[in-house]
């Protein structure tokens, strides 16, 4: 069973793409578990067809500790199992400790059953604090992938997330295992991410460009394999699909500093 | 010397960084020279401390006495069961009086509370609290995790008293902030300041008095209360021991305020003063020598002649029979020696009970005093601010016009003041005998070292070190809860502590530490006859 943490800026297109990424898995043949770890609990809707689904935290308040899988575990698109873990409403709480209360519950509840061959963590924006590292620390997750595109802040979220897998890199057993570029059309983004991704000690996984039918397949709540097999959109997630499945980069990021990466975008984007 | 060598041979085992950090916590008695000490900083991590939180300066100090007021901890349930009267601040009510000493109040945060906030669970918390007791008002103290998620207690709290129509204090003080409890007594008395007292409009009697910083612990403050009475003074309130919140508020109208515990209250002391005009005088009602002085100097304020002789009376009455009963002991006790570690104050009263006794105090140190609890208020402007006092809020208070009054004029204060420590405390270093050291927040590796190479007759500290001294058969009372006994204060309670001390240091159990095969062998037997080796 692969552990897959996907982090990224806020807005990126974390969810959109872990979604289209695991439909095509699921296309594949993979057994999937999605576990959406955003307060906002919207990690799952294109593969459950809507927002119907009650998370983990709700369900703990409401009926204790006395749950079952079932009640937060619902099958998606070809069998994708997805639970979003929910989280406190803006403002209050603390969601960075719901989701690690999340994240145990399913752990004793025996959702990580052994005939899975992926579980897949969608993470909201930053990691804000230690909560949202939950997923990379404790030998859960030990791929991360991050979402960026050729924007300086989506970089620079990427390369602060990359600081936070180093750090946990060094004490367990998590990787970096690429970039998904997440394409904005931004000029000479292609070349600019294959940079920041080589500076970083990793690679470039794959280069998803810009393309209105996913914002349609989005609106109608499917994946876009679901929405139109045909598209050449959903053979850019088939093919992000099996270059995941056939990775074998993993490594300890090397961040940059702050000047070294804007030297990259004044080299490749806005003076190239 | 002795003391000297034993404190070099400490230091000499610390890490460079370390001992150049306790170096400055250490100070050595000499007559001709100031001494400066530092205190009140973080203490190093991993050294094993004494000191207790911010939530147990303000809930467990502070606010915990008041006996009229439902204290409500948001937390964790382990924080208010573990505070929930352990630290035998004793109190009782008349008939028809509230007393609410005996329940543990907690809104028992639980894990989804922590992540969806507790907000909610404290409003309900409020809410039965109010509808079972009808308290005449009700604190609400932060815990760690709280501040963390930050859940808005000032909001809750006005939200309720709109509600419910009594006062629902809120105090910030969680665990994590400051360096010691002594961040929480500041946060106690900010709020108690500035929300509760100057609020009521009771009448005071002729020579009214508050008696500040006295928690009633084994009855301490019944037992000068007892003799405050018995001279004729009018009680206003007693913070906070056995005290009241609707005493408190009228606070303000006494004529002198009396300061026992300088550390826990001298903020409201000096607001006081500020705000209303009515000074204060640092009392120690430790030990017979200083209790007399204090009832003399309370007397002498007021300078009336009959209350000036019936304290004369009084003292003597009391004299009579505790000098006596003291002096039996002192027989069972002179010519010993003593450590001392405890508090922000009481490492430095008890050193004239002891004194009394023949017990001389060879080391002394507080665990949360501050540089002017040692050294004496007048370093008060040259302590250095660092960022963990910054973090606590100081409130300023101005002049109220309405009800600023001296009971004094300002000749009559400054003539006083030649004789007597009003609007002063002089600090623990004067008390000591030249060649005593004076240790802040001694830790448990220097305790130990301490009580192996000094061998006291007596460590007076609290729970957390008693059993290690106890173990090495060095007699340990702890000075917080006085370990089931007391009062220790006044008169009476002289004569309590000698009885104690003595009993302790000579009971024979100490003779029983080292088991008797340490001593000799079991059994005894002879070689009968040797065999020949095959």
């Amino acid at each position: 069973m692969r552990q897959v943490a996907i982090y990224g800026k806020g807005g990126i297109g974390k969810s959109t793409t872990t979604q289209n990424l695991t439909a095509a898995l699921a296309e594949m043949g993979r057994k999937i578990m999605v576990v959406g770890c955003d307060p906002k609990a919207d990690s799952t809707r294109m593969l459950l067809g809507g927002l119907s689904q009650k998370t983990v935290m709700d369900t703990l308040r409401e009926e204790g500790e006395d749950i079952d899988l079932e009640d937060i575990l619902l099958p998606g698109f070809m069998g994708i199992r997805c639970v979003e873990s929910g989280g406190p409403e803006p403002g209050v709480g603390c969601a960075g400790r719901g989701i690690i209360t999340s994240i145990n519950m399913l752990e004793s509840l025996g959702a990580y059953e052994s005939d899975l061959d992926y579980v897949f963590y969608d993470v909201l924006g930053d990691v804000v604090c230690g909560g949202f590292a939950m997923p990379i620390r404790e030998g859960k997750a030990q791929e991360i992938y991050i979402v960026a595109s050729g924007e300086l802040m989506a970089l620079y979220a990427a390369n602060n997330i990359a600081k936070g897998i180093q750090k946990y890199a060094l004490s367990g057993g998590v990787r970096l295992g690429g970039i998904i570029c997440n394409s904005r059309n931004v000029d000479e983004e292609l070349e600019l991410l294959t940079a920041f991704a080589k500076e970083l000690g990793s690679h470039l996984i794959h280069f998803v460009p810009r393309d209105n039918i996913v914002q349609r397949a989005e609106i109608n709540r499917k994946a876009v394999i679901a929405f139109d097999p045909a598209c050449t959109q959903a053979d850019e997630y088939r093919t992000l699909a099996s270059s995941v499945e056939n990775n074998d980069m993993f490594v300890v990021p090397k961040p940059m500093h702050t000047d070294r990466l804007e030297e990259l975008m004044m080299e490749f984007g806005i003076l190239g | 010397m002795a003391i000297e060598k034993s404190i070099e041979d400490i230091l000499e085992q610390y890490p460079a960084k370390v001992r150049k950090n306790r170096i400055k916590h250490i100070v050595k008695k000499t007559d001709d020279k100031k001494s400066e000490i530092e205190a009140n900083t973080r203490t190093i991590p991993g050294i094993i401390t004494n000191r207790g939180c911010c939530f147990a300066g303000c809930k467990g100090v502070v606010l915990a006495p008041l006996k009229d007021v439902v204290h409500i901890v948001h937390g964790p349930v382990g924080c208010s069961y573990y505070t929930w009267g352990t630290r035998r601040h004793k109190g009782r009510s008349a008939q028809g009086e509230q007393n609410f000493l005996s329940y543990c109040f907690t809104t028992d945060m639980q894990e989804s509370d922590i992540v969806f906030g507790g907000e909610k669970k404290l409003r309900q918390a409020i809410k039965e609290a109010y509808e079972l007791f009808k308290p005449e008002a009700i604190t609400i103290s932060a815990t760690c995790p709280v501040g963390l998620i930050g859940d808005d207690l000032n909001a809750v709290a006005r939200e309720a008293e709109e509600l419910y129509g009594i006062q629902v204090l809120p105090f910030n003080c969680e665990g994590y902030k400051g360096v010691s409890q002594s961040a929480g007594h500041h946060i106690a008395n900010n709020v108690l300041m500035k929300d509760v007292i100057g609020t009521g409009d009771a009448e005071t009697k002729p020579y009214a008095i508050n008696i500040m910083g006295e928690y009633n612990i084994g009855g301490d403050g019944w037992e000068i209360a007892r003799v405050l009475d018995k001279i004729g003074y009018h009680i206003v309130s007693i913070m906070t021991g056995d005290g009241t919140y609707k005493e408190l508020k009228s606070s303000h109208k006494a004529d002198l305020n009396l300061v026992q515990c300088h550390r826990s209250i001298n903020y409201i002391a000096e607001m006081i003063e500020i705000k209303y005009g009515t000074p204060w005088l640092k009392v120690n009602f430790i030990g017979l020598k200083n209790t007399v002085e204090t009832l003399r100097n309370v007397a002498k304020y007021f300078g009336d002649e009959k209350l000036i002789q019936r304290t004369e009376e009084v003292i003597a009455e009391e004299l009579v029979e505790a000098e006596e009963t003291l002096e039996v002991y002192k027989r069972m006790t002179e010519g010993r020696t003593a450590i001392l570690y405890v508090g922000g104050s009481r490492a430095h009263h008890y050193q004239g009970l002891l004194r009394e006794l023949g017990v001389e105090t060879v080391v002394a140190g507080y665990e949360f005093g501050h540089r002017d609890d040692y050294e004496g208020r007048e370093v008060l402007p040259h302590i250095k601010v660092d960022a963990d006092s910054r973090n606590i809020p100081d409130l300023h208070v101005e002049k109220d016009e309405k009800n600023y009054r001296l009971y004094l004029s300002e000749e009559k204060m400054v003539e006083l003041k030649k004789f007597m420590p009003l609007s002063a405390y002089e600090g623990l270093i004067k008390e000591m005998k030249e060649g005593g050291y004076v240790i802040d927040d001694l830790n448990h590796f220097e305790t130990e070292e301490l009580l192996k190479s000094l061998k006291p007759d007596l460590f007076c500290s609290g729970i957390k070190d008693k059993y290690m001294a106890q173990k090495m058969g060095i007699f340990s009372k702890q000075l917080h809860s006085y370990d089931y006994s007391g009062p220790y204060a006044g008169f009476r309670g002289a004569v309590q502590f000698a009885k104690d001390i003595a009993m302790g240091m000579n009971t024979p159990t100490w003779s029983f530490i080292q088991p008797p095969w340490q001593q000799a062998p079991l059994l005894e037997g002879e070689v009968a006859e040797e065999v020949a080796s095959c």
